[in-house]
């Protein structure tokens, strides 16, 4: 591979599925040693979801129901590790792929595929889920996390040592997007303000078929640095250092340590979207490279290693049986939105032009139905 | 009694904003040397002392930034007023504005809303280099989710500023720099109407001037001297470039026939262009002749030697004035 996976990493599961704390992360070895079977069952368990639903989301796609889907196969264990690591207070500025966080928090994985079919943009309530909408402009959400946390900071909600009242903030960008300005403007405004806020990078090597090369020179875990904002590297197909490291580095910022940089390594299994074509600009070697590190196959490991029978990979397979069904019946009931909603919400307060065009759009459809004298001829 | 006082439309920005801090403790003010220095025009002067760092500080000197953590700002329940130090330096900051902050609302069907100010210190006329002399209104104008607004006395400088950080919605108050110090009476007690209202300020009953921001005054002037050769100018000023007011516009150009829209952006794609049309489209019976738009021309904005050759005064409005009364 490249240069860049010679530098040092988190890693506490390695690709056999062997749990272990190198001595260089000590630290990070209590957060696992408080989990408990069950959270290892859960993490596994939402893996294999988020891996279900990608598949079953590619199928929707192809078959017209979906306009595009963004595949996340791979990158299960950096976003159920790194989602459950995030407190019940917390709040969460995702990019476009975090379908594994959204699993973590709640989020009805049906109003990730509403947007993808076109229906809306999301819907659901960012108060309220802490699960903050998709962002499609690569790395603007970094600076909304910014000022959502110089808000918490301003608050008076950090480091009082109550992880019951004091929260942090979690970002997640891409490789690519830290190539944009407003992410190293985010690293300065952070930093200065001293806030509590994570940077999860989720480097899976390409930015649609540009390689992490194009976007840096030097390892992106080091991109925070020169600006104060310090970082570390992990395994990305690791999900007991992706929820260790995420852990510490969020209690951290929860008691006032300021901003940190997780640079999670994993590699993006599928296409960057439904309309990419990946054998265009990487090989099989590479692919079958990191299929040998797949981080479901390498829990799947652990767990058998753990004493963890077939029933419960049974259980998990019927669940993801279950949760296609699910996904297929509801995507195929799914209609078109009413023609008021793209005026719905776009000011808080009357606007004369908005009232203007809807009246007239709702003239102009109502004029059809009169002139095809049955309704609905449209 | 009414308690009316003289100040500059920069003393009564800023009186208006300590009243919005007074009011609503999540109001913040930040941008660029805001904080000590009351900004480079002193908007912001003596804040600091009355409200605290707190409420008032210095950004970094990164235009994306200062809005886009506003916008996170606003998500936590604060009511940002951000200051962009010139017009020219907004379009770092473009992105945040058009593709966040003017459509976060409604990309989350109104559970979050963008109590956002944008104080943009706008136009020409003070001898500046390069990007220090812009208007672009229009850029901000065109798209849906802002509300984009300009005083153009103190009075609207001291109410304006207030109603703009009530708003829920994120609003771009574009100020005219080189009135800054022009003085006018500030009644501290009653309101004048919404800020998305245009208002008379001068009747007449042959043509009608539209105008906003620095271009009101220097209309004044033209109507002045238009009455001083016998001809009756009502001069509107629409406080308002998104919602623009077109119902004050429409009745003025019924008594009227005659429409010249003034403003000092570049004509060609304006705010008064819009006008222009609008006015065509709702008031064609009325017109006597084709709007005129008297503005900036299509070019850069001029080094400083040229921008009285630029910039339209009471003389390039009066010889539009002629056109319309002749047509």
């Amino acid at each position: 591979m490249t240069s860049q996976d010679r530098v040092p990493m988190v890693q506490l599961l390695n690709p056999e599925g062997e749990y272990g704390v190198p001595s260089a992360y000590a630290e990070y070895g209590k957060y696992i040693e408080a989990l408990k079977e069950e959270d290892f069952l859960k993490f596994y368990r939402d893996m294999a979801r988020m891996r279900r639903f990608d598949y079953e989301a590619t199928a929707l796609q192809r078959q017209g129901q979906l306009g595009l889907w963004i595949p996340a196969i791979g990158q299960e264990a950096a976003q159920i590790g790194s989602g459950y690591a995030v407190g019940h207070n917390d709040h969460i500025f995702p990019s476009y792929r975090e379908h594994g966080v959204a699993i973590t928090h709640g989020i009805d994985l049906m109003s990730i595929l509403k947007m993808l079919r076109g229906v809306n943009h999301g819907g659901w309530n960012p108060d309220e889920t802490r699960f903050h909408l998709y962002a499609i402009v690569l790395a603007t959400q970094t600076l909304h996390a910014t000022g959502y946390a110089m808000g918490v900071k301003f608050d008076g909600k950090v480091g009082n040592g109550d992880l019951e009242n004091d929260l942090a903030v979690i970002t997640y960008i891409g490789d690519g997007a830290t190539a944009e300005g407003e992410a190293s403007e985010s690293f300065l405004f952070a930093a200065t303000n001293k806030v509590p806020l994570v940077y999860f990078i989720q480097n899976n090597q390409y930015a649609i078929s540009s390689p992490v090369a194009t976007q840096t020179t030097v390892p992106l875990f080091q991109r925070g640095a020169g600006f104060g904002v310090p970082g570390i590297r992990i395994d990305g197909n690791d999900v007991l250092a992706s929820y260790a490291v995420t852990k510490k580095h969020m209690d951290d910022a929860r008691e006032g340590a300021g901003p940190h940089l997780i640079e999670a390594l994993t590699y993006r299994m599928g296409a960057h979207t439904s309309s990419d074509d990946p054998t265009k600009y990487r090989s099989k070697d590479e692919e079958e490279y990191w299929k040998a590190r797949d981080p479901l196959a390498r829990l799947e490991k652990f767990l058998r290693r753990q004493g963890i029978n077939q029933s419960f990979f049974d259980e998990c397979e019927a669940a993801g049986e279950e949760l296609s069904a699910y996904v297929r019946s509801e995507t195929f009931a799914l209609g078109n939105p009413p023609i008021e909603n793209m005026f719905k919400h776009v000011y808080s307060e009357a606007h004369p032009l908005i009232e203007e065009q809807l009246a007239w759009l709702e003239g102009y459809e109502a004029s059809f139905d009169d002139a095809s004298g049955n309704g609905g001829a449209h | 009694m009414s308690n009316t006082v003289e100040m500059s439309i920069a003393k009564a920005i800023n009186a208006g904003l300590r009243r919005a801090m007074q009011d609503n403790p999540k109001v913040l003010v930040f941008g660029q040397d805001v904080a000590q220095l009351g900004g480079v025009f002193r908007v912001t002067e003596g804040i600091l002392d009355e409200f605290g760092p707190s409420r008032i500080f210095n950004s970094p000197i990164a235009e994306a930034g200062i809005i886009g953590t506003a916008i996170g700002l606003a998500m936590r329940g604060y009511s940002p007023v951000t200051e962009i130090q010139f017009d020219g330096f907004i379009f770092p900051a473009f992105n945040q504005i058009t593709t966040q902050l003017a459509k976060i609302q409604n990309r989350s069907e109104g559970y979050l809303s963008m109590p956002v100010v944008i104080r943009v210190p706008f136009g020409g006329g003070i001898g500046a280099v390069e990007h220090h002399s812009e208007s672009p209104e229009a850029y901000f104008a065109h798209t849906p989710g802002l509300r984009v607004i300009s005083p153009a006395t103190p009075n609207d400088a001291y109410w304006m500023i207030q109603q703009a950080v009530a708003s829920k919605d994120p609003v771009l108050f574009f100020e005219p720099k080189r009135r800054y110090w022009q003085k006018g009476p500030v009644n501290l007690d009653t309101p004048p109407a919404g800020m998305h209202t245009a208002k008379v300020v001068r009747e007449g009953s042959q043509l009608t001037i539209a105008t906003y921001g620095p271009m009101v005054t220097t209309s004044l002037e033209a109507a002045a001297i238009a009455a001083e050769e016998g001809t009756s100018i009502e001069v509107i000023d629409m406080r308002s470039m998104a919602p623009i007011d077109f119902n004050t516009i429409i009745e003025s150009v019924k008594k009227t026939g005659h429409l010249v829209v003034v403003s000092e952006a570049s004509t060609n794609v304006s705010v008064a262009s819009e006008v222009a049309a609008r006015v065509a489209e709702l008031a064609f019976y009325h017109l006597e002749a084709p709007v005129l738009r008297v503005g900036g021309f299509d070019v850069p904005y001029p080094a400083a030697k040229l921008e009285e050759k630029f910039l339209p005064d009471a003389d390039r409005i009066l010889e539009a004035v002629d056109r319309s009364l002749a047509f």
